[in-house]
């Protein structure tokens, strides 16, 4: 065992965890945050998205003795001070960017990461970076609306079909 | 996964004295090995990360020569190498996801030594250098087969030391589900030549297409590649593509390369 102490979502946590405990079963597991989903568990789908140290990272491929001392941020520490739906959360709803809603944790992790690096991305450069991130619905063109609205850009042109 | 502890060591010399344990194992970004961990093809007593070894860290010039600690990132690479060797960061841009990226590091890569991995076609065409822990390999002779390199036990890649090219460019004709390369190939122009190398094709792993080096080193154009032909013979045959369409694929892409290199 080893003890690793770690922010999360601004709170200071310490566990022991074994050398193979991975990053996301600490989360899911341990502190209960089953708000970061485990789809493929092979590093395919990006449902377990995370950010460590302000970059994303698929927590089911990353151990949490890895994480010692790191800033780790998942979707429970998403929302607004005052538990409103931040601003990519609410344009996922109000463009309908999920429908069974699994995938949906790390597509917001994902699309934070995105538009931290480049705040006004173009609808291809969306879908680039959505390359790790799976929707088994294909919900696609309503995650990308979503982002590129949260991005503050018009979405009439985005086909919906 | 089989149980194992993990070492979080912060200085090279520290990481091979941990290395030496029995059945120890580095352990670079995980991207590869955390999935082989979970299908079980592995069972190290214990994990020695590198992540943390401060002195394999960063991407830096000197002269000609571009050199990449063995624990930096893709994404690292991508962003911090964009000046230096463009050729070499929109390669390293294009591995993987942007989330396996801020993991996967270049060390991992060349000593996994996947026969579709990316980077071995970098070093192989750009005639880096491996730096290990005791010593520099040439990437003519580190690069062995599917999966080996010269690596001894308990040996790791410290850095990788590219020479900067004239002009370089890399092909990627990725398998659509994995994403990883079908065939890959990236060329690159020095004054004493061309150099191209091929990836995701060979059953023998990363390799160099000498007749394509030859003819390119005279004329640096598509053109010059077009009665050259590569042979299927070793080329890998699977559900994704046979190998007479990888060896078509190699010369397709080394020709969208030299065009795209300029």
């Amino acid at each position: 065992m080893t003890k690793v102490t770690m922010t999360i979502n601004g709170k200071s946590v310490s566990r022991d965890v074994e050398g193979q405990t991975l990053l996301v079963s600490l989360l899911r597991e341990d502190l209960h945050l089953t708000g970061t989903h485990v789809g493929c568990d092979t590093s395919q789908c990006g449902a377990c998205t995370v950010h460590v140290n302000g970059k994303s990272v698929k927590s089911c491929t990353m151990f949490a003795a890895e994480a010692d001392g790191a800033e780790v941020k998942t979707i429970e520490g998403m929302a607004n001070a005052d538990g409103s739906l931040n601003v990519i959360q609410q344009a996922f709803q109000d463009h309908h960017g999920l429908q069974c809603g699994f995938c949906t944790p790390g597509m917001v992790m994902a699309a934070t990461s995105l538009l931290k690096e480049n705040p006004k991305p173009t609808e291809q450069e969306v879908r680039v970076y959505l390359e790790g991130n799976i929707c088994r619905c294909t919900g696609y063109h309503n995650i990308v609306k979503a982002i590129m609205a949260a991005s503050g850009q018009d979405v009439s042109a985005i086909a919906a079909e | 996964m089989y149980a194992f502890d993990i070492e979080t060591p912060t200085t090279i010399a520290d990481a091979v004295a941990a290395l030496k344990a029995d059945e120890a194992q580095p352990l670079g970004g995980g991207q590869t090995l955390i999935p082989t961990l979970k299908a079980r093809l592995a069972a190290p007593s214990k994990l020695i990360s590198l992540a943390r070894v401060a002195d394999m860290q960063g991407v830096s010039v000197a002269g000609d020569t571009l050199r990449i600690g063995g624990a930096t990132t893709h994404a690292t690479v991508a962003s911090d190498a964009a000046q230096s060797y463009p050729g070499l960061a929109a390669l390293a841009g294009h591995i993987g996801d942007p989330a396996v990226r801020n993991r996967g590091t270049i060390g991992g890569s060349i000593a996994n030594n996947d026969p579709a991995a990316c980077y071995p076609a970098a070093a192989l065409a750009s005639g880096a250098t491996i730096v290990t822990d005791t010593r520099e390999i040439a990437a003519d002779d580190f690069f062995v087969g599917m999966f080996e390199t010269a690596l001894a036990e308990g040996e790791i890649v410290t850095a990788v030391s590219f020479p900067i090219p004239q002009a370089a460019n890399y092909q990627k004709f990725v398998q659509p589900a994995s994403r990883f390369s079908l065939v890959g190939v990236f060329v690159a122009k020095y004054a004493d030549g061309v150099r191209v190398a091929v990836t995701g094709a060979s059953e023998g792993g990363v390799f160099r297409w000498t007749e394509a080096e030859q003819a390119l080193s005279s004329d640096f154009s598509a053109d010059a590649l077009k009665d050259l032909s590569v042979s299927a013979d070793g080329m890998i045959s699977d559900l994704h593509g046979t190998g007479d369409y990888r060896a078509h694929l190699v010369k397709v892409m080394t020709g969208r390369a030299v065009k795209a290199a300029g």
